[in-house]
């Protein structure tokens, strides 16, 4: 399985510069920076992605049309709010701490940005297949309440500590059920790194996706998700009826962008991660291995290991933004819910829940081990 | 090991060492709580790339998880919660307990000193074994490790139970605090959410 997917650019690219006369030192200090630079090009992308299509839906879904006269069906729209929040004055308010004011939404962003290492978009097309995988995006996003509750104390403002509290009190309790769920699947397959997870989940398409076997676990994953995000119905922190817009009350033009993207990329994130560890990841419904023996095309050959390469990273993308639009759906269909409801959701109903999901894993993995991966 | 590994693992380890002593010093010597409690983040960072730059990816990741994601956000809520913005009064005989206190950390730190110079360090020590270690760890709590590690187990569950009782006013006959013994309106001051007003 892991022999027949070998798209490697790394290799393709170096051995071109190394065929030129580079040095193989030089030649991987040039290869480094490339997948960092691309896949931040594909996360600011699909914010904008996102951003345009959650205008666009939450026009339809209130029966409006929403932006239209910037580009074709308003698609610059995104690029005209981030060109306004761009140049737009930067205020730091007088009573305010500027260094942790300056500081808290950087820290919120890096972490953000730092987990796209580990999302793979094919065998080999991701960052880094660093061993610990999974479990790195883990201990990244638990991060980011530390710069919320940063720029919600610096903003000297009572709505801004409120929801900075909130968002942390938030963002800690939904982290535990989120880790939980994760650990079903690891159990699973038996590795943190996101290209095992998703090789597991390959065998006979999408019948052999995690979802099947993680139904619990997907539906907990896929709400604290929503919850680390601050989407609606979780979106307490940022409550406009009551915190006028939480840790963001203060921020103004790039430092509030930053916020903004930061939620975005989030929200995509979690999207890939969910279509990683449920969904198959850059599997095609039908195993490509099959769909190539069926048309009579050897799966070594450069040309259909471009087709699949390219397949996979549509599929990817496919589930993830399938993922994005529930999201953006739900955010403009269901109430927001109280903080005291919140925090008992989280504390006594999908805790306990997600332990239950891991013993019964643990236990049907010792009983199946044939289908549960022993 | 080509020599540009070689200096970029020496300026990392200079910047990270840096941020550590200067991060652990600021939390120790700065006024104001909130910037200690900030700066104890950013030392438990520092040490988790000092990790990595060990190889020990898992220890680092779960130092990141553990440290900063759990106890530094507690810190910081304690003080949040607690949120008071006057600066630390002047207590009395302040000037002594100063020079006594450095007089006990530089005594601490020369022996601290004296230990890391005359210890014959086998250097270098046994060779990482990367990405296997999450393996070896789990291996080594379920066996030889077991009793320490289920030890800890009991130490944390015992402090959780300590603080629900605490907390809960309600399961004791008197109220830790003040001494009175507990009615319906201490029962449901305890249950008043922190973050919410009051009905």
């Amino acid at each position: 399985m892991s022999t027949a997917f070998t798209l490697d650019l790394e290799t393709g690219f170096r051995g071109l510069l190394e065929a030129g006369g580079v040095s193989p030192g030089l030649s991987r200090l040039i290869w480094l920076p490339l997948p960092m630079l691309l896949v931040l090009v594909a996360a600011v992308v699909g914010v904008l992605v996102t951003v345009w299509l959650e205008r666009k839906i939450s026009a339809a879904v209130q029966q409006r049309i929403g932006p239209e006269y910037a580009g074709a069906l308003g698609i610059l729209q995104p690029l005209a709010d981030g060109l306004k929040l761009l140049v737009k004055e930067d205020i730091v308010p007088a009573r305010a701490d500027g260094l942790l004011f300056t500081l808290g939404p950087v820290l919120v962003v890096v972490p953000v940005i730092l987990s796209w290492l580990i999302v793979p978009f094919g065998q080999n097309l991701l960052i880094s297949n660093v061993g610990v995988g999974i479990f790195l995006w883990v201990a990244l996003s638990s991060i980011q309440p530390i710069g919320l509750l940063m720029s919600g104390y610096s903003s000297n403002n009572k709505y801004s500590l409120l929801g900075g509290l909130r968002a942390a009190a938030q963002s800690i309790s939904y982290e535990i059920p989120l880790a939980l769920a994760v650990l079903a699947v690891v159990m699973m397959t038996n590795s943190l790194s996101t290209v095992d997870i998703v090789d597991q989940q390959n065998g006979a398409g999408i019948l052999s996706w995690n979802i099947w076997r993680q139904p619990v676990g997907f539906l907990i994953f896929w709400i604290c998700a929503l919850a680390e995000c601050e989407r609606l119905p979780f979106d307490l922190p940022e409550a406009e009826e009551e915190l006028v817009a939480g840790y963001q009350t203060e921020y103004a033009g790039m430092k509030f962008a930053l916020f903004y993207l930061g939620s975005y990329i989030n929200l995509v994130l979690s999207a890939l991660l969910v279509a990683v560890l449920y969904l198959g990841g850059w599997g095609f419904p039908l195993p490509v291995e099959t769909l190539a023996g069926w048309l009579g095309q050897p799966i070594d050959a450069p040309l259909v290991q471009v087709i699949t390469g390219s397949v996979g990273i549509v599929m990817t993308v496919l589930k993830a933004y399938a993922l994005v639009f529930t999201a953006i759906l739900l955010r403009w269909t269901v109430p927001r819910v109280r903080i005291d409801q919140l925090l008992d959701f989280g504390w006594k109903f999908l805790l306990p829940i997600a332990l239950v999901n891991l013993l019964v894993t643990a236990a049907l993995k010792l009983a199946f081990p044939a289908v549960f991966g022993g | 090991m080509p020599p540009l590994a070689e200096i970029t693992q020496l300026i990392v380890f200079g910047v990270l060492a840096t941020a550590v002593v200067v991060g652990a010093l600021g939390v120790v010597m700065l006024p104001n709580i909130v910037y200690s409690a900030f700066l104890l983040g950013g030392v438990f960072l520092s040490v988790a790339g000092l990790y990595l730059m060990l190889n020990a990816s898992f220890i680092a990741a779960a130092q990141i998880l553990i440290y900063v994601g759990a106890v530094n956000v507690l810190i910081l809520f304690a003080i949040m919660l607690v949120n008071k913005k006057e600066a630390m009064g002047a207590s009395p005989g302040i000037g002594l307990r100063r020079v006594l206190s450095t007089g006990v950390c530089l005594g601490l730190f020369a022996l601290l000193l004296r230990v890391a110079f005359s210890t014959p360090w086998a250097t270098p020590g046994p060779a990482a074994i990367g990405e296997d270690a999450v393996i070896r760890l789990g291996e080594h709590f379920f066996s030889d490790y077991l009793l320490p590690f289920e030890l800890a187990s009991v130490l944390l569950l015992m402090a959780m139970i300590g603080a629900i009782v605490l907390a809960r006013r309600d399961v004791l006959a008197t109220d830790i605090g003040t001494g009175e013994s507990v009615d319906q309106g201490l029962i449901e001051k305890a249950r008043t959410p922190l973050l919410m007003e009051k009905p």
